[in-house]
């Protein structure tokens, strides 16, 4: 064993001049096992996908066998895969980087799913603001295409695949995976009602799996390495390797692909630490949707489990670590910004809820507020923890009431003084300040 | 302005690649906006007849996204930092607070000569790479106050500006065009692989070859 936990695999020849081209992936053996997949049973492939135990990277953690193996069979209708490569989770930063430097094995997982799942077309949602990684994968497909890994009769196997590349135009909510089918259908990208699935009823009313591009990248390498390789690495109940994706006050930020259970402290390690002369304050596993965590959380293993344990979610798995130059206060406030400005509107206490605690932040801020209100608050993203029509309105009333566990002396200290005055915002930059900016 | 037959033709095609034409509406009013500079009742008709839907119909979609610009035509570049919290705080405010004085414009304005548009965005999917700032939607990664200031001067000059991650900028309507899914030939330009999407697997190969990779404090 090399004294090293990190384990590139996803990110395995990310330093090839082209990574991102067909030619360097088939060079790493992309591709090499797809006849051979496509000519196995697709119940096989699902079982095989279930065996490894992968969960969704989309932030929910689903099984993904699972997932697909809802789908009916022998219904008639047409199936579809939809990528979800909407990323726009703040914090989340791994699905861009996947398409920008390796589309292929993106590619191929699609191909490998939709075999498994009987689907003839799969759609690829990328977030309409990142042009690049959107000529990454049109490329890519284009040249899988040429290659005839997509068209008619992919490799003398007799399946028909099309494979399409679309643009987004600036929705977070489009993330939520129905009501990014409501926009892939051409309508204002509200979710629906749930149940019906997706997998029963999704896209054009039809069988439909919606997974997250680090999910489907995920696929190729388990075919052609089998399940016992795979669940070689992680935990029993979170099995597998990740792209994590580790930023804010480190030394060194970026992609650190490893094992699921690794520890926050050994990611932090290989991120060079807290930038130097500074401490830990709190850091967020994956997203602002998931409740933050303190120094006391380093050892805790980064799964699934583990993470619900210590009283937050692992997420999008990509770390956000903050010194104490951070006022947490303006933290939060950001994300509540956010998540008011994306509400899309549909469900009263999401809409009018994140309003609510917006002002009520500002006006702690503005010196307004009364002490009282601090209590209130948490009972405000109580009275909408539950009761919103999707996620987007749970995840709104996550981070007030998770920051207040651990820092409530920083709210009712904004009561009274700008949290400007007490957190210097140039302290908390990582670029030099205006003041040090000749002209 | 009406549109063009080509970009109508080019409009056909779209919503030729999926099941249902309707699909197509986002990507073609991403094409359309290119050519008109903003979301405009010629582009809202062109659209609702190629679909066969209500114009009413095409508003209600074309609203919902805020990448489309209903009101002001877009300037020539388009100029986003991200202030949400992961690069906000890091310094994306400053950034903005800067661009707008030197801009003399606030949030989703556009220069008196038509130059710059500027737009506080939200999370580009980069915060390893913060305070991000993007040009035309390319990334500008990790930008200094200097460099944001540096892009204007160049941009305003009419060089060459390379991003830091993705092929050099054209323009805003360049950008939108290859949004709708229409190549634009540069899938291979511009790098995009950096050393923060490698610090794990530089990291990783020196534990292999024996160095140890970890870092000493
Ligand atoms: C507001 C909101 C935004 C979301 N954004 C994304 C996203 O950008 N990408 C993603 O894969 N999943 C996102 N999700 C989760 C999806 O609804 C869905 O669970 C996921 O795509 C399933 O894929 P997986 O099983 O492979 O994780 C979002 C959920 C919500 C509620
Ligand atoms: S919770 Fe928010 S985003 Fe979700 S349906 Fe309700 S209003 Fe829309
Ligand atoms: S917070 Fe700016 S890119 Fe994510």
């Amino acid at each position: 064993m090399s004294g090293t936990k990190l384990t590139p695999v996803i990110t395995e020849y990310w330093d090839d001049a082209k990574p991102w081209s067909i030619d360097s992936y088939r060079s790493h053996g992309g591709y090499s096992t797809l006849k051979q997949s496509l000519e196995t049973d697709p119940d096989d492939v699902i079982a095989t996908i279930k065996d490894s135990g992968l969960r969704g990277r989309g932030g929910a953690g689903f099984p993904t066998g699972m997932k697909w193996s809802f789908v009916p069979q022998n219904d008639g209708k047409p199936h579809y895969l939809v990528v979800n490569a909407d990323e726009s989770e703040p914090g989340a930063c791994k699905d861009i980087p996947i398409m920008l430097a390796n589309p292929h094995a993106l590619i191929e997982g699609v191909i490998m799913t939709c075999h498994a799942i009987r689907a003839h077309h799969a759609f690829i949602y990328i977030r309409g603001e990142v042009p690049h990684p959107i000529r990454r994968v049109h490329q890519a497909v284009a040249e899988a295409r040429a290659a005839g890994f997509i068209g008619k009769n992919i490799l003398g196997t007799g399946i028909d695949l099309d494979v399409v590349v679309h643009g987004g135009a600036g929705a977070y909510i489009c993330g939520e995976e129905t009501a990014l089918l409501d926009s892939l259908e051409g309508l204002r990208g509200q979710p629906r009602l749930k149940p019906p699935f997706p997998a029963v009823a999704g896209l054009y009313a039809s069988p439909t799996v919606v997974n997250n591009v680090e999910t489907i990248t995920s696929v190729p390498y388990i075919i052609r390495n089998g399940v016992e390789w795979y669940r070689g690495f992680g935990t029993e109940k979170s099995p597998g390797f990740k792209v994590w994706a580790v930023s804010g006050h480190v030394r060194r930020p970026g992609i650190y692909e490893a094992p699921l259970g690794i520890t926050m402290r050994e990611l932090l390690d290989y991120a060079g630490g807290i930038r130097e002369g500074h401490e830990l304050k709190f850091w967020l596993p994956g997203g602002s949707s998931v409740p933050m965590l303190t120094a006391d959380h380093l050892d805790t293993p980064l799964t699934y489990e583990d993470m619900v344990e210590a009283g937050s979610m692992l997420g999008t798995g990509t770390p956000m670590v903050f010194d104490e130059t951070t006022s947490v206060v303006k933290a939060i406030t950001r994300w509540l910004e956010f998540y008011k400005h994306e509400s899309c509107g549909k469900c009263t206490p999401c809409r009018e809820g994140t309003y609510w605690i917006t002002g009520t932040l500002e006006k702690f801020q503005g010196g307004f507020g009364q002490e009282k209100e601090v209590d209130e608050l948490v009972e405000l993203c109580n009275q909408i923890m539950g009761r919103s029509f999707c996620a987007l309105g749970d995840a709104a009333a996550t981070p007030y009431p998770g920051a207040l566990k651990y820092f409530r002396s920083e709210f009712t200290d904004a009561l009274t003084q700008p949290p400007d005055d007490l957190f210097s915002p140039s302290a908390t930059m990582v670029i030099p300040s205006p003041a040090g900016v000749a002209g | 302005m009406s549109i063009s037959e080509q970009t109508l033709a080019e409009s056909r095609e779209l919503a030729g690649r999926y099941p249902k034409a309707r699909s197509g509406i986002v990507p073609m009013l991403h094409l359309m906006q290119a050519e008109v500079g903003m979301v405009n009742s010629d582009v809202i008709e062109a659209c609702a007849e190629i679909l066969d839907i209500s114009t009413a119909e095409v508003v209600a979609v074309a609203t919902f996204y805020t990448m489309y610009r209903m009101r002001t035509e877009g300037g020539e570049h388009h100029i986003g930092v991200c202030v949400n919290t992961g690069c906000g705080l890091l310094g994306g405010d400053a950034l903005y607070e800067a661009l707008a004085v030197k801009l003399g414009v606030g949030h989703n304005e556009t220069t008196p000569d038509g130059k710059f548009t500027l737009e506080r965005i939200e999370c580009q999917a980069a915060c390893t790479h913060a305070p991000v700032l993007t040009v035309d939607w390319e990334f500008f990664d990790h930008s200094t106050i200097a460099e944001a200031m540096d892009v204007i001067d160049r941009l305003t000059a009419g060089e060459e500006v390379l991003p830091t991650r993705g092929p050099a900028v054209r323009g805003w309507r360049a950008a939108e065009r290859t949004v709708a899914g229409l190549d634009d030939g540069l899938a291979d330009e511009g790098g995009g692989v950096d050393e923060l999407m490698l610090a794990g697997l530089k990291v990783a190969k020196a534990a292999e070859s024996g160095v140890d990779g970890t870092v000493k404090k």
